[in-house]
């Protein structure tokens, strides 16, 4: 059963860039040794924290997509609880919500389709009975 | 009765008033008249006198804009529904209809939990 999850995790701010390439790597290696598969990786970069964690006020974000079985983020977060630079992470699930999503997009995309011809005729529908209505009056008076 | 026969059709269910006079409870505009009248059009708003309290009508930001995809990481968006206070905001005050309600208050507490918003307070 193949799932896609998305990873976030924080690294405290005064690691070294080979050594976050290094851990990086290291979880791709776990990932695909567990017979998941990386979707990408997205350095997202330093940001302020919005609470203190463990005595950082700030943290690197780096965020990954998987895919794969549950065992995978099992292994996966093991392992980040685990590496000591590592100060929060986060995975969430996202398969579900990205084929609710698809089907949202094809329901607009088919009503686009469907509306963009009445939408023509009825613009021009009420212009057209405008001006009858207008000229009632000063017919009257 | 004889005004009745010239103005033909309208005026037929109100027989009693007399065509000059202007009552103040808003009756509704009469056609045919000749110098009666003075309003302008048929089919022109009733006005509404009394009402002196417009509340906006709140309407549901996710629906307006039509952002079908309430993310955790999109705090910029989610920031906009939390209080001074780190408080997700009700819906009662910021008009969100409660499906995305639903999914909003889900995407905040992910978002905390990533220390992308505080719990508490404002962000550090």
């Amino acid at each position: 059963m193949n799932r896609a999850y998305e990873l976030m995790f924080i690294v405290r701010p005064d690691m070294a860039d080979e050594d976050l390439e290094k851990l990086i790597s290291n979880l791709e290696s776990t990932v695909t040794s567990a017979a998941g598969s990386i979707k990408s990786v997205d350095r997202m970069g330093k940001r302020r924290l919005a609470y203190m964690v463990r005595k950082f006020r700030e943290g690197v974000y780096i965020l990954m997509t998987i895919e794969g079985a549950g065992t995978v983020v099992h292994e996966l977060e093991r392992r980040l609880r685990v590496t000591e630079p590592v100060i929060k992470f986060l995975t969430v699930r996202i398969d579900e919500e990205q084929k609710r999503l698809e089907k949202i997009k094809k329901l607009r995309d088919a009503k686009k389709k469907v509306s963009a011809m009445p939408a023509a005729v009825a613009e021009e529908a009420p212009a057209a009975g405008e001006t009858p209505a207008a000229d009632v009056p000063a017919a009257t008076v | 009765m004889t005004e009745e026969t010239k103005a033909p059709a309208p005026a037929a269910e109100r027989p009693s008033r007399p065509f000059g006079e202007r009552s103040s409870g808003g009756d509704r505009p009469r056609f045919g008249s000749g110098g009666g009248g003075g309003r302008s059009g048929p089919g022109g708003p009733p006005r509404e006198g009394g009402r002196k309290f417009f509340r906006r009508k709140k309407v549901c930001k996710f629906c307006t804009e039509k952002i079908a995809d309430i993310n955790y990481k999109d705090y910029r968006t989610l920031g906009q529904f939390v209080a001074e206070s780190g408080k997700i905001v009700p819906r009662r005050l910021t008009g969100v209809c409660s499906p995305h309600q639903h999914r909003l208050a889900a995407a905040i507490k992910q978002a905390r939990n990533i220390a992308l918003l505080p719990f508490a307070g404002r962000a550090s």
